[in-house]
């Protein structure tokens, strides 16, 4: 034969194609890592950015709670206290938050506090109403800059023109730090407020609120047509051209692009049936057909998943297929079930362009309560404040952010609780 | 209204179902018979003949209430004679004044004695609300109490009902689309009646709000889409360049190479990538991503965008990763063993055997993973607008900005949305062309798919 290989040549050529083989394997390696170390960073960038905005600066004033400025005295009512004028009290205390102020110095202090400043004044007056004509040191709220540059999110060291603080800012902000009067503490109102136009007042509190009465409406939507519709398929669909129409367009549903449902919702929901603009109920039901074929398919493989004799024993003993259905196989899929719709619940909790569409993007600043009322969501507090151009926003993005993979890992280890604890292997 | 009219409702159907239970017995008692099903399904047949007038009416007053008052109120005024007055600022007026939002003074006598017809039909239309939910109750269950025979078989009826509504609930995902369709075409259609489809479809200029062509009015801009799809495009390009090579290698890795144990570590965490919210990858991209991209351009001495296409399809194809390595790895898997076997048998070794046999055979799979995975590219919409730009350029460059389908509808219809203007009826003419294209792509998936499925079952 004239291509004989020598013994040589055969194992060069296996060494050759081992070495092919370890790269191939490696190729493979590196992409995996390459996956989990994306996961890493961006968990790493979000948690990096958004830490600091669970603590919020706050500056320690001398308050003195005069009656003669306070316009009270000490047998006021309570509603002649709430109506005091501690918008006085808080001017005095700012001009003498540091020695020697002249008036322009007072201007520029002044912007170094929140303008949260009067209540949190007033609400300490409240709470201790026997402080009267006495003068208390209290820690104040500082403005979004101020906390910026002690957090170091802000830089100092460029042009004071590209600076939120001036350079006499700087001066009274080294002032505050050296005498120890500026420091950060737990930030309550992240977690109390909703929205607000000043990134140190802004909370995720209306969003999430929003957020849970949209859910809520997915679910009463979503979970009784998705069983319904998956026990009618799996048990009582005759084999016929309209089973299988539902069947191809429960799977092309699944596929359609999200901004569509919500063309959808603005189109039909708002614009043809009315529904109230901006709220949880029409934002639920977006969602809630919008989500509605991942859980039906969920529910249709936890109902399949109870094994027949079950439901032929049913039907041995005289029941009705209704009955055996209802009595038999469907409590036993309920957790599958329940898994199922968790999942879309997670998966609905994160949306956020069909929300944009039906008007859940306009500012609402304060927490709603029913679910016709108009509300944000977390994911589009979100998108708004990674819109906002004020940089105390970057942090609070960040951090609610967080909340909502928060929220997102509790109910998905819930759903892996639910499936642990009820799972029945037959 | 909502709250009231569940209580009703609820006490109703409740009353009902006693009141059914009570009465079905008795007459069994007197005629000394048994009943052909048990009590409690005649009880739930008057509850079921109860529920439903009340639903209907329900129903019914919401869709219609609005619109009935709002005729009623405005045929009060002759817009032939003011053209200058439109009914739905003029409806909001009369709402404002009505609910006392806004101060009665100042406004004209007319739209205060419009706001009290206003109010008091409203008022009217409430108790009449009630009134008609209570009587319609009532005339169902009267109805179907004449049913209340022992030799009625309810059991049988009841179930038929049931399944009624589950046949129904099966009929929502259908109903849905149907929804998606007639919104897209109807607002569509409105559009095509102002912009010529082919000008939309094939031409070059995308300015909405700058007047082009000779005798167009101040507010008609030109909207030739050529320059959005190409966006799209560029941007989904380099999400699949990103994409396909990292998730399916990660898929070969997963089901040829990695141990049971690793497999169950890297599985979970590919599924905590796959559930993180598109905005988080928008908030990524526009505070690591973007930024990079500048600074990288700048060493190479181009000068980047600072939203530029290339860092919202890098971020874009992180998001599809998990999505290409899943499926495919499912592909992969759904190989038959003996194809391996008989490769490894003949002595190839394990790289030839994935890429000689494997993957030859799963090619099918793998490509209508890819087609689904870039129609996810295309109908992804928070990277694109936190991440890409806004400005309709034309380019192949993947350092400028561009915009894509998705933006353009999110820009057209924030804010103030008019319902006779192009500009947000643009929105509706392009997520038409949105959900036909991601259609298109997700059939000839799920059917190469589903081929490929069948070829080795």
């Amino acid at each position: 034969m004239s291509n004989q290989y020598s013994h040589e040549k055969i194992i060069q050529l296996r060494k050759k194609r081992s070495a092919a083989d370890r790269r191939f394997k490696t190729y493979g390696l590196i992409a995996t890592l390459m996956g989990m170390a994306i996961l890493f960073f961006l968990l790493f960038t979000i948690f990096s950015k958004g830490y600091s905005s669970f603590q919020k600066s706050v500056i320690e004033l001398e308050v003195s709670y005069d009656q003669e400025t306070l316009k009270i005295t000490s047998d006021s009512t309570y509603e002649e206290q709430v109506k005091a004028k501690f918008f006085r009290v808080k001017k005095n205390a700012i001009a003498n938050a540091l020695p020697n102020l002249n008036k322009k110095d007072v201007k520029l202090i002044n912007k170094m506090f929140s303008i949260n400043v009067d209540k949190e004044i007033k609400e300490y007056f409240l709470n201790n109403p026997n402080i009267l004509n006495t003068t208390q040191k209290i820690f104040v709220t500082a403005h979004s800059d101020v906390d910026q540059l002690l957090k170091g999110n802000a830089r100092r060291n460029i042009e004071e023109k590209k600076r939120k603080l001036n350079d006499r800012q700087l001066e009274f902000f080294d002032e505050f730090v050296s005498s120890g009067r500026l420091k950060t503490k737990f930030n309550n109102f992240f977690f109390k407020n909703a929205d607000s136009r000043h990134p140190e007042l802004a909370g995720i509190a209306g969003s999430f609120v929003g957020s849970l009465f949209t859910l809520m409406t997915v679910f009463l939507l979503a979970f009784p047509i998705a069983i319904g519709a998956s026990i009618y398929l799996e048990e009582f669909a005759p084999k016929n051209k309209f089973t299988e129409l539902i069947e191809v367009n429960i799977a092309n549903l699944a596929a359609v692009p999200s901004i569509v449902f919500g063309l959808l919702g603005l189109g039909i929901l708002l614009n043809v049936f009315g529904f109230p603009r901006s709220t949880p109920l029409v934002g639920g039901t977006v969602l809630a057909l919008m989500t509605l074929p991942t859980i039906i398919i969920a529910c249709r493989a936890s109902l399949k998943a109870v094994p027949p004799s079950i439901k032929e024993g049913a039907l041995a003993m005289g029941a009705s297929k209704m009955q055996a259905v209802f009595h038999h196989q469907v409590p036993l899929a309920l957790p599958g079930t329940l898994t199922g719709t968790i999942i879309g619940l997670a998966q609905a909790l994160g949306e956020t362009a069909p929300l944009i569409m039906i008007g859940m993007i306009a500012f609402i600043p304060n927490i709603p309560t029913g679910f016709t009322e108009p509300s944000a969501a977390l994911p589009v507090q979100i998108y708004l404040w990674v819109e906002s151009s004020e940089r105390g926003f970057q942090e609070k993005t960040a951090a609610a952010i967080m909340m909502i993979l928060i929220f997102l890992f509790t109910m998905n280890a819930l759903a892996v609780f639910l499936r642990s604890k009820f799972e029945r292997k037959w | 209204m909502f709250y009231w009219s569940l209580i009703i409702i609820v006490l109703g159907i409740y009353s009902a179902y006693i009141f059914g239970k009570s009465r079905i017995k008795s007459n069994a008692k007197q005629l000394d018979i048994k009943t052909v099903s048990l009590p409690t399904y005649y009880a739930q047949y008057m509850m079921v003949w109860c529920l439903l007038p009340a639903l209907i009416v329900y129903f019914g007053w919401i869709i219609f209430e609005n619109q009935i008052i709002q005729n009623l109120v405005l045929a009060n005024f002759d817009f032939e004679l003011n053209p200058t007055l439109n009914p739905g600022l003029l409806i909001a007026e009369i709402k404002n004044v009505a609910s006392n939002i806004s101060f009665a003074e100042g406004k004209s006598i007319e739209i205060f004695n419009a706001a009290e017809h206003y109010s008091s039909l409203k008022f009217t239309s409430t108790v009449a609300f009630y009134l008609s939910i209570l009587i319609f109750m009532i005339l169902g269950v009267m109805i179907a109490s004449r049913k209340l025979q022992p030799t009625f078989r309810a059991q049988k009826s009841i179930e038929n009902y049931i399944k009624y509504f589950l046949f129904f609930c099966s009929t929502v995902a259908v109903l849905t689309t149907v929804g998606i369709v007639f919104s897209l075409l109807f607002e569509s259609l409105r559009f095509f009646s102002e912009v010529s489809i082919f000008e939309f479809l094939f031409g070059t200029k995308w300015y909405p709000y700058i007047p082009i062509r000779e005798g167009q009015s101040g507010s008609q801009g030109s909207f030739g889409a050529i320059p959005i799809f190409a966006g799209t495009f560029l941007i989904m390009i380099v999400a699949m360049s990103v994409a396909t090579p990292i998730g399916l290698f990660t898929a070969i890795y997963l089901s040829e190479y990695a141990s049971p144990k690793i497999r169950s570590i890297v599985k979970p965490l590919l599924e905590i990538l796959a559930g993180v919210p598109t905005i988080v990858y928008g908030f990524f991209a526009f505070v690591t991503v973007a930024p990079f991209v500048k600074t990288f351009g700048q060493s190479l001495g181009i000068d980047a965008s600072p939203t530029s296409a290339l860092a919202a399809g890098l971020v874009m194809g992180i998001m599809i990763i998990p999505f290409i390595s899943s499926l495919s790895d499912d592909v992969i898997n759904s190989v038959p063993q003996s194809l391996r076997e008989g490769s490894l048998g003949v002595g190839a070794n394990k790289a030839e055997t994935i890429k000689k046999v494997i993957l030859p055979a799963a090619l099918p799979g793998i490509v209508g993973a890819f087609l689904l995975g870039a129609s996810r590219a295309i109908g992804e919409t928070m990277i694109v607008v936190v991440a890409a730009g806004t400005a309709p350029n034309l380019t192949a460059n993947p350092f400028e900005n561009v915009t894509t389908v998705t933006v353009q509808i999110v820009i057209a219809l924030i804010g103030d949305q008019e319902f006779d203007d192009p500009r947000t009826l643009s929105a509706f003419a392009l997520g038409l062309v949105l959900f036909v294209i991601t259609l298109i792509l997700n059939i000839f998936a799920l059917r190469i798919v589903k081929k490929y499925r069948e070829r080795y079952e």
